[in-house]
């Protein structure tokens, strides 16, 4: 079959809601994206372990302390899910964590805020998961079968993330006057970036268009946006917070997405170091296998 | 940036219940077999989604080809009288 006809083939059962298999036909624009976006994706989960992770010695009760270290490790999970699903697209996991290291591929820019108060892992969970939540709900449904499998996965666990930190909210907002204007403090630092992880306006997201058309995408980054808020605003509410006035501040966006946002640096230097220092436990564990398998073979 | 070679591929298949299949979740690497169950149990399990998983290294699965599915398939298209609905019983025929 020539390239036209394979491509209309393709078309024609992306138009039929199928799901494309990783040995099946595809086009090389639609591998390169989700190679692009999936990759993204898992980096966001295993860069997103780091400002959390930056409480779990300080957290303070033990119950937080153990909540707080199972959902750092579904983050890792996540990670491993996404990169597995990547995999089937013909990259190699190394050859991704390569481009995250030298800087050269994206992960999401929330991950690029600091986390100076408890209340901000309990910001964390509520919004940034809340909103990661709604991104990721429809591409359950998405075109790619290895990524709507992943991502069926992960939303089941994503609700635990929310829920945890709508709890660690709740208890702030029902302390001490200290403790409601941590809560409040951690909002007006989280409400923006929050907002800003559903993309650009539809008009600018260079992206989207052709995503929508393979059915990677369902809705629109305006779309999303608007149902968070919508669904976030009550919840507000009910803990007696405010929710920020004023509009989004796009050029911050851009800036933090360009490598300038308040922890860029520190991210990528803290995976590198991580890299780095495990590389004796991935070079021993790979020796020991072997000699395993030598001592196996002598013996048979 | 120097790489350590990544660890062989395992493809992992999960039994959610006694009586069930098993299914395939998912991949995981891992250098041998034993560290490929260890961290399958620990990415795909930490729920208690599963009573038993098998790891086969991916490069040991031997696949259907997708562009070859019509003819592969074909044997089968033509043979309706496989099926119990093929065949027109009377109604007053009970339990049949």
């Amino acid at each position: 079959m020539d390239t036209a006809a394979l491509e209309a083939r393709f078309a024609a059962r992306i138009d039929a809601d199928e799901r494309i298999e990783p040995k099946d036909w595809m086009p090389d624009a639609y591998r390169r994206a989700l190679i692009r976006q999936m990759s993204q994706h898992a980096h966001s989960e295993i860069v997103g372990m780091l400002p959390e992770g930056n409480w779990i010695t300080r957290a303070p009760t033990l119950k937080r302390k153990a909540i707080l270290m199972a959902k750092v490790q579904d983050e890792g999970g996540h990670g491993a899910y996404l990169y597995g699903a990547t995999e089937t697209l013909g990259v190699t996991r190394a050859a991704l964590i390569d481009e995250l290291l030298a800087g050269s591929a994206k992960y999401s820019s929330i991950f690029n805020y600091p986390t100076p108060t408890w209340a901000d892992v309990g910001a964390i969970g509520w919004l940034v998961d809340g909103a990661a939540i709604m991104n990721q709900i429809p591409l359950c449904r998405c075109s790619y079968g290895p990524y709507a499998r992943a991502m069926v996965r992960i939303c089941k666990e994503e609700s635990f993330h929310q829920r945890q930190g709508y709890d660690i909210m709740l208890s702030l907002a029902r302390g001490t006057l200290a403790q409601r204007r941590m809560a409040q403090g951690a909002l007006d630092r989280w409400w923006w970036p929050a907002l800003m992880m559903f993309g650009p306006p539809d008009a600018e997201s260079k992206h989207s268009a052709q995503s929508m058309r393979w059915k990677v995408k369902r809705f629109t980054n305006d779309e999303l946006r608007e149902r968070f808020i919508e669904f976030t605003v009550p919840q507000a509410e009910f803990l007696g917070l405010e929710i920020p006035r004023g509009t989004i501040d796009w050029s911050e966006f851009h800036e933090v997405l360009n490598g300038n946002g308040p922890c860029n640096r520190e991210r990528l230097t803290a995976r590198r170091h991580a890299h780095e220092q495990g590389r004796w436990v991935r070079e021993a564990a790979l020796a020991y296998a072997e000699k395993q398998r030598s001592r196996q073979r002598e013996a048979v | 940036m120097t790489t350590t070679r990544d660890w062989p591929l395992y493809e992992v298949f999960i039994r959610a219940r006694g009586g069930l299949d098993h299914k395939h979740v998912g991949s995981i690497h891992a250098v041998d077999a034993r560290m490929a169950l260890e961290h399958a149990r620990d990415v795909y399990t930490r729920r208690q989604e599963g009573i038993s998983i098998w790891v086969v290294k991916s490069s040991e699965i031997v696949a259907s080809d997708p562009t070859e599915a019509d003819a592969f398939f074909e044997p089968a298209r033509d043979k309706i009288y496989r099926h119990p609905t093929f065949y027109d019983i009377p109604d007053e025929v009970k339990t049949l």
